[in-house]
Formats: C-alpha cells, sequence, structure tokens
C-alpha cells in the first residue's frame, strides 16, 4: 500500500508541487479580485519571492523559515511601494500598470549578475516540499473562508460590486485596495519561494507575462465566489494537459478549447456557488 | 443649530455650472426636500454633500464638522449616509447582508476575524440582530435571505433605506426614493419616511419628483434650477414663489398645478 503511494508521488512529484504552488498563486489572484482589481502583476510578485528565497538559501544559507518570511515580506514591500502610486488607477489601467511591473522586474533579473542573470540561480537546495506547500495553500484556503466571512468579507464583495456605494456605506477604498493587494503580494512571494525550493533552479523568464495571465485564469475558470474556487481552477488548469497527453499534437488545441468555452458558457467559473458572509 | 449647512456650494463640468454658489441649512429633526425640474443640479448637488464628487467651491458642514476634503467613508462614520437615485443595493448579497454591510464603521472586530473568539462572535450576533431589527423596520423581513437582485423593486428601494439606516446617520439623503414606483408602493413609502423622522428622530433630506409626496412629507423645501437656488422655505410658500412657478411652467402662465401633482 504504502510502496504503491510512494511510486505514484515519485511518478508525478512534481505535478503534485505544481497543483499546490499554484493553488496559492491562484488564492493569491482571488485576493485582488475580490475587491474588484484587475492584477496582473503576480508573477512578478511570485518572481520576487522565488529569488528572495533561493537567494537567501543559495548565498547564505539561511533556515527555510526565515527564507519564507523574507519571501512574503519583500514582494509586500514592493506592492506597498508601488501601490501608493498605480491603486489610484481601476480596471483596465491598473492591469496594463502591473504588466509594465513584470515587465521591468524580469528585466532586473535578466541582468543581475549577482542572481544568475540570464542563467539564473541553480542548485537551489531541496526544501519544504509537499508539507510545506499543501499546509501553507490549507492555511491560507482556510484564512480567506473566515474572512470572507466577515464585516472584512462584506466590504470586499460590496467593493468588487459597486465600489461608490461601498464607499457611502463607509468602506475606506484606498486602505482596502492597497492591502489587498499587499497581502496577496505576500502570497505570490512565498508560492514563488515553495516553487523555487522544489524544483532546484529559478529562471528569469518564468515570471513574465504568460505566466501572469496563466494565473488570472485560474480565477477566471473557477470562479471567485469563495476561496475553493480559484483553487479548482487551478487544479484543472493545472491537470489539464497532463490528462490530455495521450491527444499529442492536439493536446494544447485541445486545452485552450476546453478553457475558452468554459469561459464562454461558465462567466461565473466552474464553481459559481457563493459563499456566505456572515460569521 | 442646523444639522447640515451648505454654504456657496459650487460645482463646474468643463462648462456647465452643474451646481451655482447654493446655500442652504437642514434643521434637525425635520425632512428637507430638494426639489427643481430635470437638469436643475440635484443630483450633484448629493453627491457634494456625500462626498462622492469634490467641490470647485464652497463648504458643507454636519453639525459644527466641517465635511470638506472627506472620503464618502468619512462622512458616513460621522453620521451621513445615503441612499442613491438608481438603485444601488449590492444585488449578489443576501437581502441581510446588504444591512449589514451598512453596519461596516460600527464594527470594530480585526484579529478577531481570524482567531474567532467569543468577542468576535458576540459582535456578528449583534451585528445580525440589528440588520433583522432594521429590516422589520422596513417591512422586509420574511425576505432577509433572499438575493437582494431578486427583490422586486419597491423592495430594493426598502431596503436601500434599511441598509442606510444602518450606518446609525443623523442625516439620510434620499436621491428621488419614489422614483418608479406605483401610487401604492409610493403611500406605503411615504408613511416609512414619516416614521422616520417621528419614531427615530432623524433628518431626511430628500430629491424627489413626486410633488404629492414632497408637498405632505416636507417641512421645507429649497428649490433649485440651472444650479442655481431659485427658493427656499415651507411647501406653502414655495408654491405661491413667481420664481418656482416659472422654472416649472415657464413664463406666461398663471394658473399653477404644483399642488395638484401635475407638475414631475
Amino acid at each position: 500500500m504504502w510502496e504503491a503511494l510512494d511510486d505514484f508521488y515519485w511518478t508525478y512529484q512534481s505535478l503534485i508541487h505544481a497543483i499546490g504552488v499554484n493553488g496559492i498563486l491562484a488564492l493569491s489572484v482571488y485576493v485582488v479580485l475580490a475587491v474588484g482589481q484587475l492584477s496582473l502583476g503576480q508573477a512578478a510578485f511570485m518572481g520576487v519571492g522565488a529569488y528572495t528565497g533561493a537567494l537567501l538559501s543559495v548565498k547564505f544559507g539561511v533556515p527555510f523559515g526565515v527564507a519564507m518570511l523574507a519571501s512574503a515580506v519583500v514582494p509586500a514591500l514592493l506592492a506597498l511601494v508601488v501601490g501608493g502610486p498605480t491603486l489610484r488607477l481601476t480596471g483596465v489601467y491598473l492591469a496594463i500598470a502591473t504588466i509594465g511591473l513584470g515587465e521591468i522586474t524580469r528585466i532586473v533579473f535578466l541582468n543581475w549578475d549577482y542572481a544568475g542573470g540570464a542563467l539564473g540561480l541553480s542548485s537551489i537546495p531541496e526544501r519544504g516540499g509537499v508539507l510545506a506547500i499543501y499546509g501553507t495553500l490549507v492555511v491560507l484556503l482556510v484564512g480567506l473562508t473566515l474572512v470572507a466571512r466577515s464585516r472584512v468579507g462584506r466590504a470586499m464583495e460590496a467593493m468588487r460590486e459597486d465600489e461608490a456605494a461601498a464607499g457611502v456605506m463607509g468602506v475606506n477604498l484606498p486602505r482596502y485596495r492597497l492591502v489587498a493587494l499587499v497581502v496577496s503580494s505576500a502570497m505570490a512571494g512565498v508560492a514563488g519561494c515553495l516553487s523555487a525550493h522544489v524544483s532546484s533552479f529559478i529562471g528569469p523568464n518564468e515570471y513574465g507575462f504568460e505566466a501572469a495571465v496563466t494565473i488570472l485564469s485560474y480565477a477566471l475558470l473557477g470562479g471567485i465566489g469563495s476561496p475553493l474556487a480559484p483553487v479548482l481552477g487551478s487544479t484543472i488548469l493545472t491537470l489539464l494537459p497532463e490528462v490530455l497527453r495521450p491527444l499529442a499534437d492536439f493536446r494544447l488545441m485541445v486545452n485552450g478549447l476546453i478553457i475558452v468555452l468554459a469561459v464562454l458558457f461558465m462567466p461565473r467559473g466552474i464553481l459559481p456557488w457563493r459563499i456566505a458572509r456572515t460569521g | 443649530m442646523a444639522l447640515l449647512t451648505v454654504q456657496g456650494l459650487t460645482r463646474r463640468f468643463q462648462g456647465l455650472v452643474a451646481v451655482d454658489s447654493v446655500d442652504f441649512a437642514v434643521q434637525p429633526g425635520t425632512v428637507h426636500g430638494l426639489i427643481g425640474p430635470n437638469g436643475a443640479g440635484k443630483t450633484t448637488l448629493f453627491n457634494l454633500v456625500s462626498g462622492v464628487l469634490a467641490p470647485s467651491a464652497g463648504s458643507v458642514r454636519l453639525g459644527d464638522q466641517p465635511l470638506d476634503g472627506l472620503a464618502p467613508y468619512r462622512r458616513t462614520a460621522l453620521g451621513l449616509a445615503r441612499t442613491f437615485q438608481n438603485i444601488r443595493i449590492f444585488s449578489e448579497m443576501t437581502v441581510l447582508e446588504n444591512v449589514m454591510t451598512g453596519l461596516h464603521t460600527r464594527l470594530s472586530s480585526t484579529w478577531g476575524i481570524l482567531l474567532r473568539g467569543p468577542g468576535f462572535r458576540a459582535e456578528e450576533r449583534q451585528a445580525k440582530a440589528k440588520a433583522r431589527d432594521l429590516l422589520a423596520f422596513v417591512g422586509l423581513s420574511e425576505a432577509a435571505n433572499a438575493r437582494a437582485g431578486d427583490l422586486p423593486y419597491g423592495d430594493q428601494r426598502r431596503l436601500e433605506i434599511a441598509r442606510a439606516l444602518a450606518c446609525e446617520p443623523r442625516l439620510v439623503l434620499l436621491d428621488e426614493p419614489a422614483a418608479g414606483m406605483n401610487p401604492a408602493e409610493t403611500h406605503a413609502l411615504l408613511g416609512l419616511l414619516r416614521r422616520l423622522r417621528d419614531e427615530r428622530g432623524l433628518t431626511l433630506l430628500l430629491v424627489e419628483h413626486d410633488m404629492p409626496l414632497v408637498m405632505s412629507l416636507c417641512d421645507r423645501l429649497t428649490v433649485l434650477n440651472f444650479g442655481r437656488r431659485i427658493a427656499d422655505g415651507t411647501p406653502a410658500e414655495v408654491r405661491a414663489h413667481p420664481a418656482v412657478i416659472e422654472a416649472y411652467l415657464g413664463t406666461g402662465s398663471h394658473e399653477v398645478s404644483v399642488s395638484r401633482g401635475a407638475v414631475s
């Protein structure tokens, strides 16, 4: 029994890691979407977290807990700095600004020789693993569920539905926007750190525009009615290419087709169920 | 002292002066009506008072507290609440959750949200009870768990009022509360608004086109036309005011039917 499980784990190890990491990323973009903002900066925050954690491990040999903490704090500080001016923007303009942020961080990593430049960082020690990844995912799922079922969850949904009305109800809009961005960037940073420590290598091009769009699509496919929905979306989008492997050359085409159909016919996501907002 | 004092309030949109140095004061415990033809600047004035728009000039005071430059959420905490002309309830939420959202500034849990201690649970329980009381007050108890967007139109209006009351306001701004209502609904609304003043001691400032409602409900009226204040006084005084008659009917007319509600 255990042997079979062990075999399964070693065969699908990287997929199991990816499902957990992508679940955390899906939750990070959910936090921003839940207050009615659109961010394409999650990949950049993930990259900053990954580089922070990996550099601390590779160059300084710090304990994994310290690397994790730093990988949450550094992107959060970046979000705090960037958030000030950009959160005056809303909707598609914020999205464009965060795309810019993503490009800037990519180019910084590309040209930063200390962090390996274009070659990236390799021989990152293996730390954390399945336990740390899924532990973080569960803690975040529970935490965000509790937040949804409180005055903060009500304020967030009110903002998403009608920002002006939410403001008149007494919701401090700039503060909620900023806190949402900071929290989501810390979450993306932790996901980056966890994934760097199970893949032993990171490079500057892993955190570009394509990754940002993929992260956004987790929440688009899953929905944002509850924290569970984006995680379901990321799980499906991570598994789909593997499940479709027998289709060989048609794999990516069918993969894309399924996503397009899901978005067309399920605009509220695969899991449209809405979590109650009372505690 | 007046509860709301508006002085020299002005708002320009490029060339258009939507609100032009308007002065008026709302006395506590009264229903104050803001009337005028379409495009007179009534909704813009509401947006200036509630902080949704910034004025080009002038000042607004709530009691002796200046509101100038304060964001809407700060004004709500100070005791100002409002409803919108085109209903703006949170339609995905339940009716009860909508009212509880109005309680936002009166709740303070932070870490308790994650720890779920007795303090948090007590606060949430009290918030629910308070929201249910308000729903009972406006007659929506039965619908507490319905999706707000599924309510009939008149009920959505009443929900918006309950949500505004949840902010524990001193002054409630009502932007055309009777718009789109049938006569029976309007009659019920009239009763509800009177109870707000008489039973709850609230002060109301309302924009309304339904003249019979305005004339029978309001203690005092301010009339706007093209952004300017053209009259101010009791309903009887305003009805007889030549500038008001001209604004509603044009010049050359002597018979006024404002009192019969023909002009709306």
